[in-house]
């Protein structure tokens, strides 16, 4: 089975642009960011957390905290996988009572990431709100789970991958489809 | 008139010192005539022995038959299969059975019972009753109801006046002495050799010293009295080089070595995870301690190999380590070990003549047995070896009752093929008929 | 290395380097956890563990059965009772039993070296050795490098210094392979007749004097002592231990200024150890118990938390 390059339907300005208007609306819709923290999840949440948090910082002149959630001990499929996935630590240095939560993640799918990162959320503390940030939503969902802000919606089969690219991790900044071939 | 053709072996007979392609004719139960070219009477019943060994029966000088007391384990009947399997045509059976063989009743007892085995079973009677070191057992009537030594094995005597009076007691009925050297103190409640291994595994370890320290004892003690000892199973350089130099002195001293003193290392321990069917005492060694005894062996310091089959039930050893009983069984493996190590060539100096020298010959000697040879006049015990049989230790297809040993799966080359009593086949291509 | 390919954790003697890291790591991430309002994650939710316990403890147990509880198995405590003499149930019987309980893990302790060993060779189910008789504590060897870790920053290059009954120590055979594993220079000192008897396979120097042994020390371990090792006549007295071995603030003026004072627990305050220094600045004593909980989280996730591989 190899992975084939299908498409790139985001690049680096469109990430741009489209994490430039989440921002605005998180802002519209929160009414300022008082009372507001992002929490990006592990891995590629993280980054774009981070670039979320420089557009809010800079449209409101304000400083915005910023936490990391690792959500592996959350997993709902850990008794399924062979490969099993290495623990890295969460880290939220400040309190999340009553706090609106804005949670990033790069794509949304099953729903089964945010799923587990809702419950690591709610051990951490009682915020008042929990939002969703995503980059792209891809469809498919298995659970009733959806974005109070989207990038881009895909309309993707299963078959294919949605692969976000960042810097941080990757050689660009991108958003890329790709397809399982069976050879 | 029975007779018995043995056709076209080679005869390794060291006692006689033979070793020629011959026909063997056995009649009565006796060796009636050892020539090539023989003619076998009408009737009479052939053995075909061409490209094998005949040997003098082997006789085991250290066997537990744990009969009477733990027939769970062994008894007479089962041990007598296992030993012929295993090549022996007589054994001598150690007395710390239950009861124990302090008393002329219970030699008598194994005396009687001996006509269910199929091989020679030769009791050893205890040194001091009940084991228990304190007084001197009744060797003198013992002998006359048929022990042909005394030992205290699985133990040492630890009282040092009492053992020099046992010597020198049994000096004066010609009595043999067969001691397990071991300071009890010393081996401090070890279960292993005290070495890197037991450092590493946290096992309890029973240092070399205690071993020599109780044969240099014995062997000063021997030196005083006169008389004949013959020490059990060495497992330490140091233990060679004092029965050594007591041969040297012209001190009437003996000694034997098991197959897995010679084979194994107290690194089977580690190797097997704390297996229990490496518990053995005197323990398994250092590799300098391994070489030492092979040293021994072939310089004729150690005069004979012993199996020092130790019979334990499977519930006995699958316990914790501590929790094992010593012992290894050794019935059905001490021939094709050994034969294994000559077709090996690991050995330069080791050969067949020498093994059966230290399995057959020695043994008769040092217990005074008949036997040994293929004089005629003798009993007819006879081993027929195959050297070139391809043999794998399979317990699961033993006689004795017992499986307990590291030596289990061992892919060997050569193997017993009859063992004959009394001019009697008791075991034929490694079955024996009940 | 992402994961343990093991089925137990019998000893650190057995594992390498990378799996001694990659257990200190995940413990890193566990420790964030114990440090919350709400110490429970629901990684190990249906998976079920044994503690069996054929020797008394109160801190390794309470520490298993935390970690057990923050990573949501479900747990059941026995203790057993093991002697040759006493005839109870046999270690091969109650092995049988946890297997038709459906465990999927054992952690046990007992008194005998290599029954974890033992046990494992027996079962399916995951072992983690919990102290076997006087041969590792592997849990414990890995706490005390958490420990170490977290503190220093590093093991690699550190001298350690244990002193007290080594021979008799599955704490200090523990410590001697995963420190030297990871780096560090392992120094044993104390009475000859508490040393291991040959301690060439174990590697590490032997310094029969304290105050020599400690110099330029960066950690300190001491053992617990016995009182059946005098009994059995290894040293003369407690007194005369305290005066010879016992770590005090005098005997570790050579040492290094940021010195790790160690300790597995009990303390024999005034024997092994003054009180002085076990509560002093120097003394990570408390630091190890919350280690051994986030390590225990670690290594139950790393045997538990993915599927066997057939």
């Amino acid at each position: 089975m190899a992975l084939i390059h299908k498409a790139t339907v985001m690049d680096e300005k469109a990430m741009q642009q489209a994490l430039r208007r989440i921002a605005h609306e998180i802002i519209e819709h929160n009414k300022g960011t008082e009372n507001l923290v992002l929490v990006g999840v592990r891995r590629r949440g993280v980054p774009l957390a981070r670039r979320l948090q420089a557009y809010l910082n800079e449209i409101e002149n304000t400083s915005i905290p910023l936490g990391i959630l690792d959500i592996t001990l959350y997993r709902d499929d850990l008794t399924q996988r062979t490969d099993q996935p290495e623990v890295r630590t969460t880290d939220v240095p400040f309190s999340l009572e009553n706090k609106d939560v804005v949670l990033v993640d790069d794509v949304l799918y099953t729903g089964r990431t945010i799923r587990s990162a809702l419950d690591a959320l709610m051990d951490l503390g009682r915020p008042a709100t929990i939002q969703l940030a995503v980059l792209v939503d891809r469809g498919h969902r298995e659970l009733p789970i959806r974005a109070d802000f989207v990038g881009k919606n895909i309309p993707t089969s299963k078959t294919e991958l949605v692969e976000v690219r960042v810097t941080e991790f990757d050689d660009a900044e991108q958003v890329d489809i790709l397809e399982n071939s069976v050879q | 008139m029975k007779t018995l053709y043995i056709k076209g072996g080679r005869i390794v007979d060291p006692a006689e010192g033979l070793d020629k392609i011959a026909d063997l004719l056995v009649k009565n139960g006796l060796v009636y005539k050892v020539a090539p070219g023989l003619r076998p009477p009408p009737g009479s019943e052939v053995v075909d022995a061409t490209d094998l060994i005949v040997a003098p029966g082997l006789i085991d000088i250290h066997v537990h038959l744990r009969d009477p007391g733990q027939e769970y384990k062994e008894d007479i009947f089962s041990g007598g299969r296992a030993a012929a399997a295993g090549g022996f045509t007589a054994l001598a059976s150690m007395p710390n059975t239950d009861p124990i063989a302090d008393d002329p009743a219970v030699i008598r007892y194994i005396r009687s019972k001996v006509e269910q085995a199929v091989v020679r079973v030769y009791p050893i009677g205890a040194i001091t009753a009940g084991l228990k070191g304190e007084m001197i057992a009744e060797m003198g009537r013992m002998k006359k109801a048929g022990a042909v030594a005394f030992s205290d094995d699985g133990k040492g005597v630890m009282n040092g006046n009492l053992m020099r009076n046992a010597l020198s007691y049994a000096s004066g009925i010609d009595a043999l002495l067969i001691v397990h050297e071991e300071d009890s103190l010393l081996a401090a409640g070890g279960v292993m050799h005290e070495g890197p291994v037991s450092s590493v595994l946290g096992l309890r370890g029973m240092p070399a010293a205690a071993e020599e320290a109780m044969l240099a004892r014995d062997i000063m003690l021997l030196e005083l009295t006169g008389g004949r000892l013959h020490a059990a199973h060495l497992s330490t350089a140091g233990s060679v080089e004092l029965v050594r130099r007591a041969k040297a002195k012209g001190l009437q001293i003996t000694a034997e070595v098991t197959p897995h003193h010679l084979l194994l290392t107290d690194r089977a321990v580690k190797n097997s995870g704390y297996h229990t069917d490496t518990k053995v005492n005197p323990p398994l060694r250092s590799e300098e301690d391994r070489q030492a005894l092979w040293e021994g062996l072939l310089d004729g310091t150690i005069d004979a190999i012993a199996s020092d089959h130790a019979p334990h039930s499977s519930d006995d050893k699958d316990v914790e380590y501590d929790f094992a009983p010593f012992g290894i069984a050794g019935l059905e493996s001490t021939l094709p070990l050994m034969l294994d190590e000559i077709n090996s060539g690991r050995r330069k100096e080791f050969n067949i003549a020498m093994l059966v020298d230290k399995l057959s010959a020695a043994p008769a000697r040092i217990l005074g047995l008949p036997g040994g040879r293929l004089s005629v006049g003798s009993p007819a015990d006879v081993t027929i070896i195959d050297p070139q049989r391809s043999h794998v230790i399979d317990t699961a297809k033993w006689y004795s009752k017992s499986k307990n040993t590291p030596l289990n799966g061992r892919r060997l080359t050569g193997a017993p093929v009859y063992t004959i009593v009394g001019g009697e086949i008791v075991m034929k291509e490694g079955v024996v008929p009940e | 290395m992402q994961a343990l390919r093991r089925k137990d954790i019998l000893g650190l003697e057995e594992m390498s380097a990378e799996e001694i890291t990659l257990v200190l790591d995940t413990a890193r991430s566990m420790r964030e956890i114990i440090q919350r309002k709400i110490k429970k994650v629901p990684t190990l939710r249906g998976r079920t563990v044994l503690n069996l316990f054929y020797e008394p403890s109160t801190r390794t147990k309470a520490s298993f059965e935390l970690a057990q509880k923050y990573m949501s198995a479900d747990s059941v405590s026995v203790a057993g009772t093991s002697s040759s003499l006493v005839k109870g149930e046999t270690l091969k019987d109650t092995v049988r039993n946890v297997e038709v309980m459906g465990v999927e893990c054992v952690i046990m302790r007992h008194p005998v070296s290599g029954a974890a060993h033992y046990l494992a060779r027996s079962i399916e189910a995951s072992v983690i050795n919990a102290g076997d008789g006087m041969h590792e504590h592997p849990t414990q060897g890995l706490l005390d490098m958490f420990t170490i870790w977290e503190k220093k920053g590093r093991i690699e290059g550190l001298k350690v210094v244990i002193v007290g009954d080594v021979r008799h120590s599955r704490v200090a055979r523990s410590n001697i392979w995963g420190l030297k594993k990871m780096g560090a220079r392992v120094v044993i000192s104390g009475p000859p007749t508490l040393m291991p008897p040959d301690r060439a396979e174990l590697g590490v120097d032997y310094c029969p004097v304290v105050e020599e042994a400690v110099e330029g020390a960066d950690v300190i371990m001491a053992l617990r002592l016995q009182k059946e090792r005098q009994e059995s006549g290894l040293f003369p007295s407690l007194r005369e231990y305290a005066e010879l071995y016992g770590l005090n603030a005098r005997r570790l003026a050579g040492a290094n200024e940021d010195l790790l004072i160690m300790h597995p627990g009990p303390v024999n305050r005034g024997i092994e150890i003054s009180s002085e220094l076990a509560d002093g600045p120097h003394s990570v004593i408390l630091e190890q118990v919350t280690s051994g909980v986030a390590v225990r989280m670690a290594l139950l996730y790393l045997l538990l938390g993915g599927v066997k591989e057939e």
